[in-house]
């Protein structure tokens, strides 16, 4: 089937991006907005604007019979989750197929199967990808026999966690039980699971992920990114490729994403998470995101790819339109993500009017956002605001020209992490490639906010 | 419409050649400006006029809002403001006992809620030294920077150490 109206249950600039697909291929774009949201740069963007409920998530962007209420209102052909709110959510994809409405996104058993980490980890093993070594630990004795294979210091994680919630890292034998009783309340408490299993703490590792595209029957990998500048398991910067890995490494890891894709029969855009582990040169597997991401564009711009388009096309049912022989990389693309937070007082929120919107132009440089003078960022939402991605013929040469196209841009009226990302572009240890997700926290302790020229 | 930024970098390619510095274009419901910024590059400035096509239901009229708290306290009492805005919430998560309550007695640390504020939460300080006495906005209320979210009677604080919560 062709999709010729497609409901997008998003915002911010994940919205305006596959609206802006949406313009090319001649498909009416429909946003789903919030009360919060109606005059929206995206609302503007669109073709239509249909209401999806008051401003708060859990009305509407959170709420899947909100949306699927809104599709069937202006009969859409399909659903495009963007990233976030329910983009992973099976119950919005099962409400969608039972409505005849086509959901962008992976298959129901995909998302179930992807959705919980300790089944996601148990496909990722059947498929032959090296895990984090570790195990579910139902009680003391079970952890001390994880324990026991993994070693110390270990991390206590919550299977119903994720994004960084949910873990403790246990340094000796000694703080095991305590540490233990303490995570499985919390976890029951927190995510309403009280499951929490052991696994090795790996000392210095990168965000390492692999782009994978699946029609259901055949796969390809799209290139790898690195994603370990990290403040609280928040990405700040994003690049593609990874740099620094062996060749041996980044062949493996992409064999790895691949054949989890195929063992899933994967159907759409994918990510798989990887763990680098830079002391042992090995990698495992960490999660797998069944969605578009935050930070695609890096590998966009490497591959030269429009991945909302292909996104559209499998999830229309056509069979993959690339060869894993089309897919070629070229050059080295970098992210940085502009924050409405104010880095001088500890990344507090800075929502409020937006007064004016100077953004860099020319080759190579690429600016997603879904602000303009006048709007107005809510407090509700996520404090994205724009990403400056910046093409390069190669890691020096994308940096050099992110940090001139960095000082062109001025957002005006709240406060941005743009000082944030002029200071990281500067650092020799970042330039030089290669930092572990720990480095961005250091990073930040010997840097002081530069509060002259803030803009 | 919009124009991309491959559109963008379009006409940054033909003014770049053309010598010019500046381009402004006023369409009927678009303006852009392309400028030239020295040896720099090229800067965008683009406005989107168009309104948007707002379909299905009444527009968010005022009776969904939620009334905004008096402002004003009684003489010796002491308001507390959330320390910036954001969703009110009186305890640490859905279900939990409140941080606080009615009578309850509180120090200038002490928590008496947590605002959220772009998927970030940041605790709200009492400030004060006394008895809580009144709230003015609810659990999951929205909270203008200076609305009143509690009122503290600091003449009933506590007299010693110890007393109050930890």
């Amino acid at each position: 089937m062709r999709i010729r109206r497609l409901l997008i249950a998003n915002r911010g600039e994940i919205a305006a991006r596959v609206i802006r697909t949406c313009a090319r291929l001649g498909i009416e774009s429909v946003l789903a907005a919030s009360d919060a949201d109606l005059e929206s740069l995206p609302a503007r963007l669109a073709n239509r604007v249909v209401r999806l409920g008051p401003a708060p998530a859990s009305a509407s962007y959170l709420d899947p019979v909100a949306v699927v209420r809104a599709a069937k209102a202006v009969a859409a052909d399909a659903v495009h989750p963007g990233y976030g709110f329910l983009s992973e959510n099976p119950t919005l994809a099962r409400a969608c197929e039972q409505a005849g409405i086509v959901f962008v996104g992976p298959s129901i058993e995909s998302l179930h199967a992807v959705g919980d980490k300790l089944t996601a980890r148990s496909h990722a093993v059947t498929a032959g990808l090296p895990v984090v070594p570790g195990g579910e630990a139902a009680d003391l004795a079970a952890a001390r026999a994880v324990a026991a294979e993994v070693g110390f210091p270990l991390l206590v994680k919550a299977v119903g966690g994720g994004g960084g919630r949910g873990m403790k890292l246990v340094r000796s034998p000694a703080d095991l039980a305590h540490t233990l009783d303490l995570a499985i309340s919390e976890a029951a408490a927190a995510f309403g699971d009280p499951r929490v299993y052991v696994e090795r703490y790996v000392e210095s590792g990168r965000h390492v992920e692999v782009q994978v595209l699946g029609d259901g029957v055949r796969a390809i990998v799209l290139g790898d990114r690195d994603c370990s500048v990290q403040r609280r398991y928040q990405k700040l910067f994003e690049e593609a490729p990874a740099p620094l890995l062996p060749d041996r490494v980044r062949a493996e890891m992409a064999e790895a994403a691949l054949a989890l894709a195929v063992h899933l029969g994967y159907r759409g855009l994918g990510t798989v998470e990887l763990l680098y582990d830079r002391e042992r040169q090995t990698f495992y597997f960490l999660e797998m995101n069944a969605r578009i991401q935050v930070e695609h564009p890096v590998t966009e711009m490497v591959t030269g790819l429009d991945l909302v388009a292909e996104q559209l096309a499998v999830a229309e049912g056509q069979p993959l339109r690339l060869r894993q022989e089309d897919i070629a990389v070229t050059g080295h693309a970098v992210e940085c993500r502009i924050n409405a937070e104010d880095w001088a007082h500890a990344f507090r929120p800075s929502p409020g009017r937006i007064d004016r919107v100077v953004l860099p132009a020319g080759d190579g440089i690429r600016v997603d956002t879904h602000v303009q003078g006048g709007s107005v960022v809510p407090a509700y939402y996520d404090s994205l605001l724009a990403k400056l991605i910046v093409h390069g013929t190669d890691r020096a040469d994308a940096l050099a020209r992110a940090r001139v196209a960095l000082g062109l841009l001025r957002i005006e009226g709240v406060t941005t992490t743009a000082p944030v990302h002029r200071a990281l572009l500067e650092d020799a240890e970042f330039a030089a490639g290669g930092v572990d997700t720990a480095f961005f926290e250091r990073f930040l302790q010997t840097h002081q906010p530069d509060l002259v020229g803030v803009s | 419409m919009e124009l991309s930024p491959d559109d963008v970098r379009d006409v940054v390619r033909v003014l770049d050649s053309s010598g010019l510095d500046e381009l402004h274009l006023e369409l009927a419901d678009l303006t852009l400006t392309v400028r030239r910024e020295g040896a720099a590059g090229w800067t965008s400035e683009q406005q989107v006029l168009r309104r948007p096509a707002v379909e299905g239901g009444t527009e968010p009229t005022a009776d969904t809002e939620p009334e905004r708290p008096r402002a004003a306290v009684a003489e010796g009492l002491v308001a507390v403001h959330p320390p910036l805005l954001g969703t009110f919430y009186r305890a640490p998560k859905p279900g939990a006992p409140p941080f606080v309550d009615v009578g309850d007695k509180v120090h200038e640390d002490t928590v008496v809620g947590i605002v959220e504020t772009m998927k970030m939460m940041t605790p709200v300080h009492a400030g004060v030294r006394g008895t809580v006495v009144e709230f003015r906005t609810d659990n999951g209320q929205f909270a203008e920077k200076d609305a009143v979210l509690l009122v503290v009677d600091p003449g009933s604080g506590p007299t010693g150490l110890g007393e109050g919560t930890q």
